[in-house]
């Protein structure tokens, strides 16, 4: 076991750590964030997507023991404290982006990364930058008007 | 909804009340659920295709580090009370091997469960599982559908005399001599790709032991009232002490739509241990765990005269089913029997469908279910009989579309409504064929690498499922009717209870518009509750595109009958006869006194009370009612897409993709707008992408998301969807279902595409799915 200090949406975390253990089953399984997903054992449908120190990262791929002085934010941690929905999320609400919503907390986060990063300028970079994020549901015309939306690209 | 209601809400782009939770993280997907002192579950799975289980040794598994038990399938033989369920007997002489949650002796695919270990934690779970020594004999494999469909291939149960399963047949009494008869006979062979459904939440399954003895369930599922009663019945429980949750469910697309080895076996483990138990799938698990699609060689034929009237149909399916029948394998072929001649009025028909056994996961439905792999055939051959014919591949549709309705189609259905040409002539207004035609002939004559084509799809299909009597006529085991309740509430508000089980269709805000028109309330005012079967006790649940044109309509006769109760309370009250009291926007006023007016809120409240209620009446202001469809629904509609292929490298892509469906009256367009993208991008990926392929072994080499290709936005452009609108003649709220068209028009599109993008070089078909390699292995043929 390995202890590791995380600050996840603001608040500190110490944990004791298997060394196999990865990050999303620390996110989940310990500290109770049940909002990030798990959808494969591949890397390949995004749906356990976070930010760590800021950078859209598949929480999947990354142990937990990796993420020790680092800060991770999930999709409880977007939306501000009175509830108000972040603009990506008001923006998927608003364009019907999301069926089933199993994507849609990893879709919302690499969203964020991508605008973040400024590369949400037109439709094809927005359609390439979601690439490694998989939706059964919508076939992603809404999730690509969202993303345009609130990254105030011209639709 | 009668024309002369006022609504406000239905035909709204009303934004879905059920985003919040899921767009902040504080969704109820099963996996999110933790009991105490919960048992991880982990299945044993067998690497073979098929082979006979010599031996299992469970020593060191049960010794390992937190387990807590460890079962053989000898071991849970017991705990049985019944085979797990076919609802579906097509043919009275159908075979099914016995199939039980684990093998006993003969392990029949690569992934059929042989062994479950439990433990504190998955991880223990899972690494004691890796301990289970098992002593497998290998036996061949049958594997190929075709192969295995013939006389002495190699069986896929050592318990079978031959692979078939059954056959099913419906054939008009001229279909021979309209074939002699014929000018011109077209007949193709068509493959439709296996495909593996991949809805974004893997299956997940957990249960619990209430203290009164109440088993408690959740699970991934799209049927909780159909899986109550089937688990119940499987191992002996009594139904009403078990209660089961569909909570959020992430996607399901048909692949939910059964009762899975894993949700009895934490039933019966729960039951065991007396303790909670939980099994989550992991995704390449689901791979070979989850029923599979399609999987049919298909021989189609039309028989037409010169003048392109196309006189006959013959379509002769061979079906896999995989290794066993689960709850509605051998039914998902026949449900598309019915609509091999599509949109176009054909006076002859026939349609043989041989259900054959592989030693392969089992299928069962994936979006469009039988629907799918009718209209590829019909939109493919189509196209082929024009070229035959030397006609317009547009003309030929127009001339044999049905243009009047009811129609009567030669299987025996009536086509209640539909609106073929108008969707064609609006398609063809976006699509603008003649700039798509002038630069495809501008890329021909320049001989460009990169070539264009386009394709069309028309089509009809039946949905809605379905009337009881038809399916009591074709043996299937349960009804088609649906249920809903409408309370309304003492203080002003309004439940309604659904027996749908949505999982991403949005029925809380669907149904919340259609009940707050209705009984004029505030759409807040409405809370819909469903997808447990402690409080939504009755229902059919969802799949066939069923929940808006049955489900919604149970809705909206409850809504009648609370209408009716309230006319009752409020005739009684003022003292004046129901007919002299007009109801709108929630208020009865008696007809030339404006002033003399009850507000439903008010009447909920009297009821409630019971103070004042006319003789005989049971206080509280609500009603059930259900509905049983007296037809399919039938939307329609007819589809384009327009592609790139790489002459080169073979690489196809979709560059444009239009829509034009017919189905019938919308309640809420961003819903139905966002079923058809979905749907649409199902049917592409079949077309060009996704394809579950088997080794001669039966080893499934295309074991997970890396080699089954599920596209990304990348590889999808944005859909230009428009609608025309043929109400549902049958129920007043004019709908048809939604939740299959997109799956079931688009892959013929996409394919008719590809075609004729390479057409002039001599290419008359490509395989699905249109990968590079068989673009260019089809363009290498044509040259030679």
């Amino acid at each position: 076991m390995q202890r590791v200090a995380l600050t996840v949406n603001g608040t500190r975390h110490e944990v004791e750590l298997e060394p196999r253990e990865l990050l999303v089953y620390v996110l989940r399984d310990r500290l109770g964030l049940t909002g990030t997903n798990v959808g494969c054992d591949t890397s390949s449908c995004g749906s356990c997507t976070v930010l760590l120190d800021g950078e859209s990262v598949k929480s999947c791929t990354v142990l937990g023991v990796q993420a020790d002085g680092t800060t991770v934010t999930t999709i409880e941690g977007v939306a501000g404290a009175d509830g108000t929905l972040h603009p990506v999320q008001q923006a998927f609400h608003e364009h019907h982006a999301l069926q089933c919503g199993y994507c849609t907390p990893g879709m919302v986060m690499a969203a964020i990364s991508l605008i973040e990063s400024g590369h949400a300028s037109s439709e094809e970079e927005i359609r390439t930058g979601l690439e490694g994020n998989l939706c059964r549901c919508t076939g992603y015309h809404n999730i690509v008007k969202a993303v345009q939306a609130a990254a105030g690209a011209p639709a | 909804m009668s024309a002369t209601e006022t609504t406000k809400y239905v035909g709204a782009p009303i934004l879905r009340r059920e985003d919040r939770p899921l767009l902040t993280g504080v969704g109820t997907y099963v996996d999110n659920i933790s009991l105490p002192g919960t048992a991880y579950m982990v299945v044993v799975r067998s690497p073979y295709a098929h082979a006979r289980i010599r031996g299992i040794n469970l020593d060191a598994a049960r010794a390992a580090e937190g387990v807590i038990a460890a079962f053989s399938g000898a071991e849970l033989r017991d705990d049985w009370k019944a085979p797990m369920p076919c609802a579906w007997p097509v043919t009275p002489d159908m075979k099914s091997p016995e199939h039980f949650p684990l093998a006993v002796e003969e392990a029949c695919y690569q992934g059929d469960g042989v062994a479950v270990v439990l433990a504190e934690s998955r991880a223990l779970a899972k690494d004691a599982a890796e301990l289970v020594e098992i002593d497998y004999e290998p036996l061949d494999a049958a594997v190929d559908v075709w192969e295995s469909s013939q006389d002495g291939s190699t069986r896929a149960h050592q318990s079978l005399e031959s692979n078939v399963s059954y056959v099913w047949k419906l054939e008009t009494d001229d279909v021979a001599a309209a074939f002699d008869a014929a000018d011109v006979v077209v007949k193709r062979r068509y493959y439709q790709p296996r495909l593996i459904p991949n809805a974004m939440e893997p299956r997940a399954v957990a249960a619990r032991l209430e203290p009164n003895g109440d088993v408690t369930l959740w699970s991934t599922t799209q049927i909780p009232h159909i899986l109550r009663a089937l688990a119940a019945a499987t191992l002996g429980f009594s139904e009403a002490k078990l209660r089961v949750i569909a909570p959020d469910v992430g996607g399901g697309f048909g692949s939910k739509v059964d009762v899975y080895a894993e949700e009895l076996l934490v039933l019966a483990l729960t039951r065991r241990l007396r303790r909670p138990v939980k099994w989550v799938e992991e995704r390449s698990e689901g791979y070979v765990a989850t029923i599979h699609g399609r999987d049919f060689v298909t021989e189609m034929e039309f028989a037409a005269t010169k003048d392109g009237t196309i006189t006959a149909v013959r379509a002769n399916v061979t079906a896999a089913m995989g290794a066993y029948l689960q709850l509605v394998t051998p039914g998902i072929p026949l449900l598309g029997a019915w609509i091999y001649s599509g949109p176009y009025a054909i006076p002859n028909y026939s349609f043989t469908c041989t259900g054959v056994f592989t030693n392969t996961t089992p299928t069962d439905a994936y979006r469009g279910a039988g629907r799918p792999e009718a209209t590829f055939v019909i939109e493919r051959t189509i196209d082929a009989l024009a070229a035959e014919l030397g006609m317009d591949r547009i003309e030929l549709r127009r001339k044999n579309f049905i243009k009047e309705f009811p129609a009567q189609i030669a299987s025996g259905l009536t086509i209640d409504s539909g609106d073929f040409e108008g969707a064609l002539d609006k398609l063809l207004e976006h699509l603008d064929l003649d700039g798509v035609r002038s630069e495809q002939k501008a890329r021909r004559d320049r001989g460009d690498v990169t070539q264009l084509g386009v394709g069309f799809s028309t089509y009809t299909e039946m949905c809605g499922l379905a009337p009881s009597r038809i399916l009591g006529a074709i043996g299937f085991g349960a009804g088609g009717w649906e249920s809903a309740t409408v309370r309304a509430l003492p203080t002003g508000s309004v439940q309604v209870v659904t027996g749908t089980s949505p999982h991403g269709q949005g029925h809380e805000t669907a149904w919340a518009q259609i009940a707050a028109d209705q009984l004029g309330y505030a759409i807040e005012e409405v809370e819909v509750v469903h997808g447990d079967t402690s409080i939504a006790p009755y229902g059919l649940d969802t799949y066939g595109s069923r929940s808006l044109p049955v489900g919604a309509v149970a809705l909206h006769l409850a809504g009648e009958r609370v209408i009716e109760k309230a006319r009752e309370i409020v005739a009684h009250q003022l003292e004046v006869s129901g007919d002299d009291l007009e109801f709108a926007g929630g208020a009865f006023t008696v007809k030339g006194s404006p002033d003399r007016t009850m507000h439903i809120k008010e009447i909920a409240w009297a009821a409630f009370a019971a103070h004042n209620l006319p003789d005989g009446m049971d206080p509280y202001l609500e009603a059930t009612a259900t509905y049983d469809p007296s037809n399919f629904s039938w939307p329609g509609g007819a589809h384009a897409a327009v592609v790139e292929v790489d002459t080169e490298t073979g690489d196809a892509r979709l560059v444009r993709y239009v829509a034009v469906d017919d189905v019938g009256a919308v309640v809420n367009p961003l819903i139905v707008e966002g079923q058809v993208h979905g749907g649409v991008t199902q049917g592409i990926a079949t077309a060009l992408y996704e394809e579950g392929v088997y080794d001669d072994e039966g080893n499934l080499m295309t074991p997970n998301l890396i080699n089954y290709l599920v596209p990304s936005a990348a590889e999808l452009p944005s859909f230009e969807l428009d609608r025309v609108e043929a109400r549902s003649p049958n129920h007043p709220l004019g709908a048809k279902g939604v939740g299959e068209t997109g799956t079931i028009a688009s892959a013929p599109a996409v394919i008719n595409a590809v075609v004729d993008a390479l057409s002039h070089l001599g290419v008359t078909d490509v395989q699905m799915p249109a990968s590079p390699e068989r673009v260019w292995r089809a363009i290498e043929e044509a040259r030679q």
